[in-house]
């Protein structure tokens, strides 16, 4: 059976709570945060919420549910997807078919996560099972060192250079020069990329994201309602999502998205040529090349080259990460899964905070995550058009 | 190639000593089958019972055919290292102190690919064979070694942490009267200890072997009687701090069960020895070991027991000597634990019946006092945490897992 169409479906209400580097506050703090501001937004009432889907590394030991109580919701249907950097395109392809099944008319899909001065570090000695047997014993290098294997392998077999990767760091940074989130506003320079102290060979400075306390939401409806509303919108065009694809690859050089990409596009009936910006999940450099292969802008192996022939500024060639990504803005925890997609929102309702993409009609926007062993488990594409 | 260690200057009294710190420690009650095998020196990992899957990972269900049957066995160790890098930043305060530090992807032959730490001497692209290990936490790792060994191997600043090598490290054989003790004090001077301290009760009395025992290089005869708690702390007063591996190698061997025997004179005479002697010294020297245990080049690396392996499984014709044995391997699994705080191992030797006068009447195989030597020093080289020498320890060893109570029996009639 084909997949079924997302017809009447759209995103509208995109926010990011300005991130900080490190916060006293809790996640439960920056998530209320968050769904406050969706909802003044959209002009709601909290009552008027009646679908919840939230993601967060750091709401421990709550989870969705206690967050119910704590924000005073009565939701008719929730959601929690702990999916780290894919969960803000899966919170999406739930939330989407709950509202076209009438399970619920508004739901709010959220991510937040607070940083305090000794979470990151505690965060990844107990990240998963298997790294607590079979990676944090080994270096502890965290996600730096995990990556450094990856990079340091498609180096090797596709010829990619530090610089090509400096190419992607560089031209998100001068995104995020007008974003005004980004907690990294100093122009980087390609010496300076190339000149950063080495993290975990071939990873330096510069290819490694700052963790960081956010949040980001949005809000899922159905397009009528929007309008009644006043509401901007965009549509939501086709999605995609895939976990643990590819077990017996001995290293990942490719992601869930290879296997369902065609259907992506056949649901959403545009082309990769129809794109006009792209969010990849940009944990590493190397990852964006992987997800521009695999999301069908060129062959495997052909990102180098790709990426040496486009400017992958807002205003340029191949717009790619338009606000600065997570490389420029921060890693937010799960919010950084939800960066892309709000980012991809604000182009497509002609709200962007930072650089505009000139005549945005349709954006990808992708998600990437969770590293409990060797590789990033899931993965997942959303495609979304402007409001005609 | 391993740049050879070079031997650790004197120690400045006015430096804080480094205190140890330990990698992360926690594992899952499954993963502990390959901490199992490290102790013993094995490369084992699950092989799926059903599809004959190799995993890694440790699970509890197969990847492939989910069945629940995953027991650890051995497998071919030999690889490729695909990848590496140099982790120059981490956030573990014991790897912090280390950096840099360099893992790498290996994919082994026989499936998995796993993530490894790496010997110096290997190199991306490279064969390797895989060895687990306990690291200074006492869990396994595994390391990635090369295929041929190397000239200074053993000097490898990874592979060190991972084991007790011998080589400029200071040793106290508690019991130079016993032939095991000469054997021992031998193989420990010809591993390149710095210095090997021998201890002997009531030294003006001559003993055999004496002669041969002191004229071994860097080999120093000191006053220590297991039996008295004075002559144990005086000892440990003054060569605790100097000392860091200590090998216990006091006997007493006396055959009977505990029907027979009148009284309670020689059980308490084979108490005093080894229980009790055991005892004074993990008092008296145990906390100088833990708190050494990251001290440089020539930290404190062993506490090791030499034990029968009738600890394990008492035998009658030795019974209360075994029973005796059995109280010193619950008290050296009760000092594993207290020591592990300072990444200190202590290594069990067992063995079955020595080839010297108190076993005179037991049939052979028996084994060489050299031998139990020789298997010593090659533990503590190879960091292991369990040893068996000889046959009867390894048959004793067998047919325990098989089925003890069996055993019990068998040994009984």
């Amino acid at each position: 059976m084909a997949r079924q169409p997302y017809d009447g479906i759209v995103v509208a209400a995109p926010i990011t709570v300005p991130y900080r580097r490190y916060s006293t506050n809790s996640a439960h703090w920056w998530v209320g945060r968050a769904v406050h501001d969706v909802i003044r937004k959209a002009g709601l009432k909290s009552s008027d919420i009646d679908g919840l889907s939230l993601s967060s590394f750091t709401v421990g030991p709550d989870t969705a549910i206690g967050l119910t109580q704590h924000l005073g919701l009565s939701p008719r249907w929730l959601d929690h997807v702990p999916l780290g950097g894919a969960s803000g395109v899966v919170a999406l392809r739930r939330a989407a078919r709950a509202v076209q099944c009438g399970d619920a008319e508004f739901v709010v899909c959220v991510a937040g996560d607070t940083n305090q001065v000794d979470s990151f570090r505690r965060m990844l000695s107990t990240f998963s099972r298997f790294a607590q047997d079979a990676v944090y014993p080994y270096g502890s290098g965290g996600p730096n060192a995990s990556f450094a294997l990856i990079t340091r392998n498609y180096m090797k077999h596709y010829g990619a250079t530090r610089e090509d990767f400096g190419k992607i760091c560089v031209a998100q940074r001068t995104n995020a020069l007008s974003f005004p989130h980004a907690l990294m506003k100093k122009p980087l320079t390609l010496d300076g990329y190339m000149g950063a102290r080495a993290i975990s060979d071939p990873i330096h400075l510069f290819d490694c994201v700052m963790p960081c306390a956010g949040a980001e939401a949005f809000l899922v409806c159905r397009d009528d309602v929007a309008k009644s509303l006043g509401l901007p919108a965009a549509r939501l065009l086709g999605t995609i999502e895939r976990h643990n694809a590819f077990p017996d690859d001995p290293i990942q050089y490719r992601g869930g998205w290879v296997l369902d990409i065609g259907e992506l596009y056949a649901m959403a009936g545009v082309t990769a040529k129809d794109v006009n910006f792209v969010q990849t999940y940009d944990d590493y450099p190397v990852i964006c090349m992987m997800q521009i292969e695999d999301l069908g802008f060129c062959g495997k192996g052909e990102a180098p080259a790709f990426v040496r022939s486009h400017t992958l500024t807002a205003d340029g060639s191949f717009p790619h990460n338009t606000s600065g990504g997570q490389l420029s803005v921060g890693q937010a925890g799960a919010a950084g899964g939800f960066l892309g997609l709000v980012e991809a929102v604000r182009q497509l309702v002609g709200e962007p905070l930072g650089a505009a993409v000139a005549n945005a009609k349709v954006g990808l926007v992708s998600g990437f995550g969770m590293v409990t062993y060797d590789r990033g488990l899931a993965s997942g594409a959303a495609l979304l058009g402007a409001n005609a | 190639m391993t740049e050879p260690l070079v031997r650790p200057k004197r120690k400045n009294p006015l430096r804080k000593t480094r205190e140890p710190l330990l990698p992360q420690g926690v594992r899952s009650r499954t993963a502990l089958g390959l901490t199992a095998a490290a102790a013993e020196g094995r490369f084992q990992l699950q092989v799926c019972a059903e599809c004959a899957a190799v995993i890694y990972p440790p699970r509890d269900a197969c990847p492939r055919c989910l069945s629940a049957r995953l027991p650890f066995r051995d497998v071919d160790n030999r690889g490729t290292l695909l990848v590496e890098t140099t982790i120059r930043t981490s956030t573990d305060v014991y790897f912090r102190e280390r950096m840099p530090w360099r893992i790498g992807t290996v994919k082994l032959d026989a499936g998995p690919s796993i993530v490894a730490h790496l010997h110096g001497d290997l190199r991306e692209g490279e064969r390797t064979r895989l060895q687990l290990k306990l690291d200074k936490s006492g869990q396994a790792i595994v390391i990635a070694m090369p295929m041929e060994d190397s000239p200074n191997m053993q000097d490898d600043p990874q592979w060190r942490e991972l084991t007790c090598d011998p080589k400029f490290r200071r040793v106290l054989i508690t019991d130079g009267r016993t032939a095991v003790g000469q054997a021992m004090a031998e193989a420990l001077s010809e591993a390149g200890a710095s210095m090997v301290f021998v201890g002997i009760a009531d030294p003006w009395k001559p003993f055999p072997g004496e002669e041969k025992l002191r004229r071994l290089e860097r080999v120093e005869v000191v006053a220590l009687d297991l039996t008295d708690t004075t002559s144990v702390n005086e000892c440990a007063g003054e060569y605790a701090p100097k000392i860091e591996i200590l090998i216990n190698t006091a006997e007493h061997v006396r055959s009977g069960g505990i029907v027979e025997r009148k009284g309670l004179t020689i059980a308490r005479e084979e108490l005093e020895v080894r229980y009790f002697g055991l005892t004074r010294l993990a008092q008296a020297f145990g906390p100088v070991l833990r708190a050494r245990g990251a001290d440089g080049v020539n930290s404190a690396a062993a506490f090791v027991n030499l034990l029968s392996v009738y600890a394990l499984v008492n035998w009658p014709s030795y019974g209360a000597f075994s029973a005796t044995e059995a109280a010193c391997l619950s008290a050296a699994q009760s000092l594993r634990a207290e020591l592990q705080p300072g990444g200190v191992k202590v290594l069990n030797v067992f063995f079955g019946p020595l080839e010297t006068e108190w076993y005179q009447v037991v049939p052979p195989p028996k084994v060489a006092p050299s031998a139990v030597a020789r298997a010593t020093v090659h533990a503590l080289k190879q960091g292991l945490e369990d040893v068996f020498v000889g046959d009867v320890a390894d048959d004793i060893r067998a047919r325990l897992a098989v089925n003890p109570k069996a055993l019990e029996r068998e040994l009984g009639s």
